[in-house]
Parts: structure tokens; sequence; C-alpha cells
């Protein structure tokens, strides 16, 4: 399958959407991404069982931090697909970069390049 | 263990947005197992910290660690070397470790990251219910090892009052009547006829009513 | 005659007649007419009066003035009591205050949690609990000293009471719980509101089975519902409150503007039927800002004229 798929995201491969933690997706933002997004497998499809939901629920903890600190919580956004459904995996990637160029270049990253280039 | 819950993220930053180097400082042992103050949430809270302020476009130094207590002196020696890199410390241990840190630190501002609740168990992943009020005489032995003075709204010490309404207290449906509790399990104990023992005034001495407590075992002092 | 106590509703009950208290809830201000002119409503049809203390934790003037306002008018008052507000310090001084007016007459409660009341975010006490209270009030009347074990000049000479709930939860400690009261000195006792009237005979059974109708006075708690919709809040919202269904499809029944009689009606046939249980010494009747319908209660109960003791 060659399918058209934005090339502006770096992936992180994780055994399981389970072992994301807030924190990774925090530290995402802190280095300047304008938006992240968890892709796991099928609900109820879990291969450790609940992986996806722990991530599900991850994901809206660090919106609820991104909406608090200004950053943003429609920044970051939890989808699920089967390992079968690559048209549907780069759908996924197209319909997040664009949400993302709608609510332009994060804050954080803003800030961040305003600091290098006063320095 | 002792339970306590995050502070709303707006209200520290209103706290500690003066100044300009930051010590979160996570406590390894309650506030860890019940998710408010541990490693993982200093990494997060710091995280947030600092993206907040480089938003705003300020300069901060915003640094992390996790004590493995911070009720013990020993433990808190740990950061002795460090400290005067900080202008404040946010410490997300109970409100003991906030304490005994900004005793240690006589000069160091001392700023809480969450707020101690009460001395729980943990009920369910999530979930953590009161059990202890820590009055100091304890009298479970005289109430089916459930305890009115913790679990009951009014610590009625000769239970239930009139508003135990099918297992459940007045004030909330969602929260076990403590003398419901209390005589169903003396109940099946075979103990029902000691409900009717009534329990004598009680003396609050020992409790926070008699001033800050103290306890001294010459035993195993050095 | 064997009076221990100053108390009308004393000599009331140990003369062997049926007795009958009513209540006041005192304002939500100081104006002492609203005390006043609801004692004139009922002055005449009852033996004493019960004012509230706080009741579902609204900010009130309190009880104590409230009686002193009767007790100069000539009606004898009960003063209620709460262990949520004061701690034993207050609570034996408030029990001084009310003797050295001639109070004679105290009912002991633990009073509803202040999350119901105006005050949601203050403390509550509960240094000692009701039953320690009534324990509290003998121990000060009959041995005459403090509970820090000093002598009282001019012991208080107040005949003491308790609430009980025959409808609350779990039923089976319901007459356990009773004896425990007695044990703590109650001389008497004044029911909730009783809707279910086989229940509250079973509970009386069980009462007598223990002879405990015999070692406590036992007044019948009323309060007359004023429409369908009252009998269904208190059916639903009001808790340890028990009003079978029947109560409020009788209600429900009539049309609107009846139903005030129809809830006058059911409390006086409630009354008549009562009287006859064996063990009920009189009746509390608590018509929550309804006083004016007291005497017709009473008197269509065959309750009226009082005594005079």
């Amino acid at each position: 399958m060659r399918l058209k798929c934005p090339a502006n995201f770096r992936i992180i491969r994780l055994p399981c959407t389970g072992k994301i933690d807030v924190i990774h997706i925090l530290r995402a933002f802190e280095k300047g991404a304008d938006g992240v997004y968890v892709v796991g497998c099928m609900e109820g499809d879990c291969h450790f069982k609940t992986g996806n939901f722990r991530a599900r629920k991850r994901v809206a903890q660090a919106a609820a931090i991104l909406d608090k600190i200004g950053v943003g919580g429609d920044r970051v956004k939890m989808y699920n697909l089967s390992s079968g459904e690559g048209p549907l995996f780069a759908q996924y990637s197209i319909e997040m970069d664009e949400k993302i160029r709608a609510l332009g270049p994060s804050p954080i990253k803003v800030a961040l390049q305003a600091k290098k280039e006063a320095a | 263990m002792i339970i306590a819950d995050k502070k709303p993220i707006e209200e520290i930053i209103q706290e500690v947005k003066d100044y300009d180097r930051l010590l979160v400082l996570g406590c390894n042992e309650c506030v860890t197992v019940c998710e408010a103050g541990g490693k993982k949430e200093v990494e997060v809270l710091a995280s947030a910290l600092r993206m907040h302020f480089i938003k705003e476009g300020k300069e901060k130094k915003i640094d992390e660690r996790t004590l493995e207590r911070q009720c013990d002196h020993e433990y808190l020696e740990e950061i002795r070397d460090v400290i005067d890199q900080y202008d404040a410390v946010l410490s997300l241990a109970c409100g003991v470790g906030v304490q005994f840190t900004a005793e240690k630190y006589h000069s160091t501002p001392l700023i809480p990251g969450v707020n101690t609740c009460f001395l729980g168990a943990n009920e369910q992943r999530g979930m953590w219910t009161e059990r202890c009020q820590a009055c100091g005489a304890c009298i479970l032995a005289r109430t089916g090892g459930i305890c009115p003075i913790s679990r009951c709204a009014k610590r009625v010490m000769n239970g239930p009052c009139g508003g135990s309404s099918a297992g459940k207290c007045e004030i909330n449906k969602d929260l076990d009547c403590a003398w419901q509790l209390i005589i169903d399990r003396l109940r099946d104990l075979g103990r029902l006829d000691d409900y009717e023992i009534v329990a004598p005034i009680k003396d609050w001495s020992t409790e926070r009513s008699g001033g800050p407590r103290t306890v001294v075992r010459e035993d195993v002092q050095v | 005659m064997n009076l221990k106590t100053s108390s009308k509703l004393e000599k009331v009950l140990k003369s062997g007649h049926i007795a009958v208290t009513s209540e006041c809830g005192p304002p939500r201000g100081s104006d002492p007419k609203a005390v006043t002119e609801k004692g004139k409503l009922i002055k005449d049809h009852v033996d004493v009066v019960n004012i509230t203390d706080n009741q579902t934790a609204m900010t009130r003037m309190c009880s104590l003035a409230a009686c002193i306002h009767l007790k100069q008018m000539g009606i004898e008052p009960m003063l209620q009591m709460v262990t949520r507000d004061r701690n034993r310090i207050a609570l034996q001084s408030d029990i001084l205050g009310a003797a050295s007016f001639d109070i004679h007459n105290m009912l002991c409660l633990s009073g509803d949690h202040q999350s119901f009341g105006d005050c949601a975010q203050g403390q509550n006490v509960h240094d000692i609990d009701s039953m320690q209270l009534l324990q509290t009030v003998r121990h000060m009347r009959d041995n005459g000293k403090f509970l820090g074990g000093d002598d009282i000049k001019r012991p208080p000479d107040i005949f003491v009471g308790a609430a009980a709930n025959p409808f609350a939860d779990p039923f089976e400690v319901r007459v356990p719980r009773l004896a425990k009261k007695v044990a703590c000195g109650a001389e008497f006792i004044q029911t909730q509101c009783i809707y279910n009237l086989d229940k509250f005979e079973e509970w009386m059974r069980r009462v007598r089975e223990r002879g405990l109708h015999e070692k406590v006075f036992i007044l019948a708690g009323m309060t007359p519902m004023k429409s369908a919709g009252m009998a269904r809040y208190m059916k639903n919202r009001v808790p340890g409150m028990d009003v079978p269904d029947e109560v409020i499809s009788r209600m429900a029944g009539v049309p609107k503007e009846r139903q005030p009689q129809e809830g006058i009606d059911i409390c006086v046939e409630a009354i008549q039927r009562l009287k006859e249980v064996e063990g009920v010494a009189g009746f509390h009747i608590m018509a929550i800002e309804w006083e004016e319908k007291v005497p017709e209660i009473v008197e269509r109960s065959g309750l009226y004229p009082r005594p005079q003791v």
C-alpha cells in the first residue's frame, strides 16, 4: 500500500499504548511539539486487556493539564484502529495534521523560538 | 496511610509565580501510593509549570527531586547542598512533610502542592476512604472494629442516630452508616448483646482538642 | 405520687393522664412575637411546648431564649438541646441557664447534620452524644455534680427525655436503642412522626416485651400533612421517615383544597387508634408552621380539656 500521509510527525513506537504516561505527552509539548496523538488497538482488543483504556484516560489527563496551562487540550487525541487498517491510520494522520494546522503552532514552540532568536 | 489530593494547578501557579528558581519536591511514601505527590506527579507538575511560564515568556528554573520521606531528618538532609539554588520549594508531601522541610530550611519559602485529606485506605484504584482520626485512644475493640469517630458524620459514640436510612448516612446516600456497619459486624461476630453497653463520655484530651501531641518512647530513644 | 422534678409534664404523666405536647420552631430573627404568637395559639390545648434547637441546622433564635419567652407568658416550655453545636462546657452551662429560669423539661438530641442548614461549611462539635447528654443532665440533677466532679449549687430541676425513631434503620436495634436511652436516664420519649401505624405498633409490642413502657413515658409523635406533596416529600426526602403509600394515595385522592382537612383527619384517626395502645403515654403534636390546627386536633382526638395538675 502506498498511502499518502503527512510527513511532519514523528512516530514513537510503544509495546502497547498502556505504556504511555501523562509525562510523555507533556514532554513532547515541552520540547516544542504542536500536537500529539496516540494510536492504540481497537477497544476490547487490547493484547494486555486494558492498555488502550488506560491510554485514553492518560490522554484525557494530559488534555486537562494542557487546557489549564493555556496550551490547549485539543492538541492531543486518542485514536483506535486495528493493525490491518493502514488507510485509516493515514486518514487519522491527515485529520490530525489539518486540525493542528488550524490551531496554529503551539504557544510553547512559539515561546521557545522567540527565546532562541533573542539569544 | 496519609491520603492527599492534588491541588488545582491554577492555585499552584498563583502561589509560585513570583519565584524564579523552584524545586518541586516529592515524597516516596504515602503521597506516592495515593498518586498525589510521588516522583510521577512531580514530573508532570514540573513539566506543566515549566510550560506555563515559558508560554508567559518568563525565564524560570524549575527542578525536580523526590525524597524517600520528607518527615525524617536524614532524608531531608539530602537536599541541604542544593537548597540554596532555589528561591522556594514546592513540596508535594503531606502537611507533615511540608512543615518538616520548612523547619529544616528556615529561610526557604515552602509551598504545599497537595491538600492533605485524611488517614485512609485504598478502597479501590483511584478511590480512598477515611478510616481513622488519630484520636489517640482507640475504641475499635468495643465497636466491632469499625470506627464511629472517623466514619460517622456526627461521631456518635452510641449510634446510630435517627438519620440512618437503609444502611446509609443522612448526609449522603453513597456513604455507609458507620453504626449500621458496627451492628452488622457485631451480629456476625455473635456479639450483638454488646450493642447495649453504653459508651462512656470520651476523653478527647488525647485528640486534637488536647493541643499538639507528642509521643515519647524512652525505650527506643538512643 | 413520686415526683422527681417540678415539671408539669412529669405531673401529668404520673397522674395517669394522656399527655399532650407540641412544638414551636423559633424564628430566623429576633422578634419575640414569632414565638409568643405561636404559643398563644396552642397555650390551652397542650401541657408543654417544645422549642426546637436550630432544627435542620438552620440558624435561628436560640431555644433557651424562646423557652424563656414562653415561660414568661405562663406556658411550660421544653428546652430541646442538640449536641451538634456545643461542647460539654456549653451544654452544662446552658442547662444551668435554663434551670435558673425554672425551665423543667429538656429533650436531648444529636441534631441534624450541619450540611442540611445554612452553615454547611461550619464545624460540628459532637463532644458527647445524645445518650451521654441524658446522662449528663441526670448526673447534674440527681448527684448535684458537674461532669468535672464539682458540686453544683442549686442543681437543675429538669425532667429529661430523648427522641426515638421507631422507623429508622436498622430496625432490629430500634428497641435495644430505646433501652440504652432508658439506661442513660431518659424519663420520657418523644417519637419521630408516625404514619406507619402498623410498624409503630410492632415497635411498641417489642417495647412492652422488654417492659420498657413501664420505665419510660412514650409520647407518640404526630405531624398532620398539609398536602399530598408534603407527604411525598416526607417519604422521599426526610431521613428516617416512613410514610406508607396508602397515606400518600389517601391524600392524593381528594381535591387539593380538601387535602389539609384530610391531613388533619388522618392525624386525628391515628391518635384515636394509638390512644388504645398499651404503653403510649401521650402525644407530641408537631404541626410544622401550622400551629393553629393543634387545638382542633387535640379537641377532635378527645384530649381536651387538658388536666389541671
